[in-house]
């Protein structure tokens, strides 16, 4: 009796999981994996795009052209995002907080040989910034969502409340576009934007592409700064009709580390 | 059984007063760095882990190095390790709370801490290594625990406890797989990106656990009179030695993929961590002597151990000397270098030597002594048991 | 019993010592609710009633937090023809200027400590950082 009832249990409880696991493996089966034999796609991210885009993704095109031989430009972009985002300055390197900056060719794009390089990139320093990744592995790293993709507009974004400072994202990040505040930022804040909040100490910060600005109808600080010879344009990478995808469509860009599939959303003309 | 820890010898006294003048340090240290901000680390923005993680690494390999007496007690029935297997998990734990107290004093909004639990996120590792640790840690709190009553009472454990026994086996294995997994899926970071890096941390673990619990019986049986038998010294030598060996020979693998692929990215941090690495002229190698140092301690050890099953002497002298070896050989492979040469190129193609500061020392040998304290009282208690029951 | 000497004094100082908030909070009447003063502009209206801002605020103020930030939803508050943009530094302090005679009297009394004016700039503070040309 005893043992005939451990059977029916035995056999009641295998029945039951078979019900609830056949959906998830039918899914499973029939979809993604089944797909991608029929129609091979690219390998690599980067340029070429899979599937139809939906939605909004913010991008931004540097045209080094237009930089070439003016770095005061450079830096006066440099210096409108530090004020806007009331980013303190450190004199030590390792304690430092950069949103947007300048470095030679050779860091902004290691994966690019810098063998017989040219003229043009050894005299010259390039931006780098937050690329706003399709496929942001510090997205993927962060143990609390203190920062996330927005879905309305591609930014990846920070929560500065929530983020409890383990520094897995500067980990995550395979192009040095976080900074973490090692100190009290205050004291090594210059001039104050009362319209943005600052940090505190202990959390990881980096560019938002201006989010704040966007809400208002304003362009990021630094392509309102990039103006006067239009270096930098930003757009909807998703909207065939945007500014963006027009200059995309008429140069020959280039992305940082394309092999690491991020999809960064940065493009650069060099 | 608390109340054993309250008796002991002088020596037991001293040791307990050396341990909490470190630990008292550490705590100073720790409450600077609270106070004044992760500024006072050695750390930087393009060199963003250091001793802290490094050494929560290291410990995590101790606490699933415990295995290796659980494996064979429980599973194949191995009766030599009865005595010891207890000293197994008692290790474990210890190993466990100073990890969770590494992971404390590394991140930056401490207070913000259980923002882990209350926005859970399961695509981070992190999150799962918090998961698996703080269940390895309630696991062998248990068991060790239930099955040490049981032996004070002279009553069989009961059998529910082996349910949670058999859990544990794969949680060992699952706390350092998935810290490896902190490093090893991490795009951009070449030297840890490395399918082979979470077999590697085991097979160093199951070297560097066991040997510190050789050395431990040794210490015990000098000072406790404690006696975990010539067998069961024996076979933990032989499973040091395996795991030792297959660790090295995983490190050379590395070496094979990087210098015969030839991919620059593979190549940086070996050449640094073991000839330095020049770049615009100026050669960074802070850590090569560390990681020679590392090799001939490896290779030592393991002449000292292959001596003693050749020659079949029974030395305990230089079995504790050999495990003492392997032990900081391993440590210095992944309490420092694993980390340190992860990052001494940064994404952006920089190099950065860290050097951590004395606040940072501080705090480290603080934790580190918090550990050992409590591993010492653990094992004050199992061996009053042992005691108890043998008078 | 044993010890009864010393089990029923220790036991009798462990209860007083437990309870003396009670007994504190009855026989004495040291502290006085906080008035907190009202915006210097004049401005008579918020987003709710006071009432409800008193008893809420915290919890609007995270909501606002997890629009703004998370959510991407920036859309202004209109209340009463007003219209309110969602945050503490853009909204709350345009009127509520005085963070020590606003937040802090009532913050002080109640023994909470929120973290907001750690990153958040109050207008003073602002101001001690300016532009100047």
């Amino acid at each position: 009796m005893d043992k005939q009832r451990r059977n029916f249990l035995k056999v009641a409880g295998a029945t039951a999981l078979a019900g609830i696991t056949a959906p998830a493996v039918v899914k499973l089966t029939a979809s993604e994996a089944m797909a991608s034999s029929e129609h091979a796609a690219p390998a690599a991210g980067g340029h070429g795009e899979v599937e139809a885009p939906t939605g909004v993704r913010l991008g931004l095109v540097i045209d080094m052209r237009k930089l070439y031989g003016k770095p005061e430009l450079m830096d006066k972009i440099i210096a409108s995002c530090n004020k806007v985002h009331n980013i303190p300055h450190f004199e030590n390197k390792k304690d430092e907080v950069k949103w947007i900056w300048k470095m030679p060719f050779e860091n902004v794009f290691p994966e690019h040989s810098s063998y017989h390089e040219s003229d043009l990139s050894k005299e010259n320093e390039y931006f780098a910034l937050c690329n706003h990744c399709d496929e942001p592995p510090c997205v993927r790293v962060c143990p609390t969502k203190a920062t996330f993709k927005v879905e309305e507009t591609g930014i990846i974004a920070m929560d500065y409340h929530r983020c409890i400072g383990c520094r897995f994202c500067m980990m995550g990040c395979p192009y040095g576009a976080r900074s973490f505040n090692w100190f009290d930022p205050r004291p090594h804040i210059k001039e104050y934007n009362a319209e943005f909040p600052t940090r505190m100490r202990g959390v990881v910060e980096k560019c938002n592409f201006c989010g704040e600005r966007l809400a208002k109808g304003l362009e990021p600080a630094c392509v309102e700064a990039a103006k006067e010879v239009g270096a930098l344009i930003f757009g909807d990478l998703n909207d065939p009709e945007s500014e963006i995808r027009k200059v995309l469509a008429e140069n020959h860009t280039i992305q940082r580390k394309p092999s690491l599939g991020t999809k960064p959303s940065v493009f650069y003309i060099v | 059984m608390i109340e054993k820890v309250l008796k002991g010898n002088s020596k037991y006294w001293m040791w307990l007063a050396f341990l909490s003048a470190f630990i008292a340090v550490g705590a100073i240290c720790y409450i600077r760095q609270f106070i004044y901000g992760m500024g006072l680390t050695g750390m930087g923005r393009d060199l963003t882990w250091g001793l802290y993680i490094s050494q929560f690494t290291f410990l995590v390999g101790v606490a699933a190095g415990g295995l290796m007496l659980v494996l064979p007690y429980y599973i194949h029935d191995y009766k030599a390790f009865g005595r010891i297997t207890i000293l197994g998990e008692f290790l474990a734990i210890g190993a466990l709370i100073i990890c969770l107290m590494f992971i404390l004093a590394d991140i930056g909004q401490v207070v913000r801490g259980l923002n882990m639990v209350w926005h859970p996120t399961p695509n981070s590792m992190l999150f799962w290594d918090m998961v698996v640790l703080w269940g390895y840690l309630i696991l062998n709190v248990l068991c060790g625990w239930v099955i040490l009553t049981a032996e004070r009472k002279q009553v069989k454990p009961p059998k529910w406890i082996y349910i949670f026994v058999y859990i544990s086996i794969p949680f060992a294995v699952s706390i350092h797989t998935v810290t490896a997994m902190l490093y090893c899926g991490l795009p951009g970071r070449h030297f840890w990106l490395s399918a082979i890096t979470a077999p590697r941390f085991l097979a160093s673990a199951f070297a560097a656990g066991p040997a510190l619990i050789v050395i431990a019986c040794i210490i015990m049986k000098k000072v406790a009179h404690f006696d975990a038998g010539k067998e069961a010294i024996t076979k933990l030598t032989t499973i040091i030695m395996y795991a030792a060996i297959i660790n090295a020979f995983f490190v050379c693998l590395e070496f094979f993929v990087g210098y015969y692929s030839n991919i620059p990215g593979h190549m940086h941090s070996l050449e640094y961590l073991f000839f330095g690495l020049e770049h615009n002229g100026h050669v960074y190698n802070n850590l090569v002597p560390f990681m020679w140092t590392s090799v001939f301690l490896c290779f030592g050890g393991l002449g000292i151990f292959s001596y003693l099953k050749i020659t079949k002497v029974y030395n305990e002298l230089l079995i504790g000397v050999g495990c003492a070896a392997i032990f900081i050989a391993l440590w210095l492979d992944k309490g420092l270098g694993f980390v340190m040469g992860g990052l001494v190129v940064s994404p952006l193609e920089e190099i950065n030597e860290y050097i951590p500061t004395a606040n940072e020392i501080g705090v480290t040998l603080g934790i580190w002594a918090t550990g050992i304290l409590i591993v010492t009282l653990l094992y004050k208690i199992a061996i009053g048991v042992e005691h108890e029951v043998e008078a | 019993m044993y010890n009864k000497g010393t089990i029923i004094p220790g036991l009798a100082i462990f209860v007083l010592i437990v309870t003396s908030p009670l007994w504190l909070n009855a026989f004495m009447t040291g502290s006085t609710v906080p008035k907190v003063e009202l915006p210097q502009g004049g401005e008579k209206q918020c987003v709710a009633s006071a009432t409800e801002m008193r008893a809420n605020h915290m919890q609007l103020l995270n909501e606002w937090r997890d629009d703004v930030l998370r959510d991407g939803n920036r859309v202004t508050v209109m209340v009463d023809g007003k219209v309110y943009r969602k945050g503490l530094q853009m909204a709350c302090m345009e009127c509520h200027t005085n963070k020590e005679k606003f937040c802090d009297s009532c913050h002080e009394y109640a023994s909470v400590k929120p973290y907001c004016w750690d990153c958040h700039l109050t207008p003073e503070l602002a101001a001690t950082k300016k532009e100047t040309h």
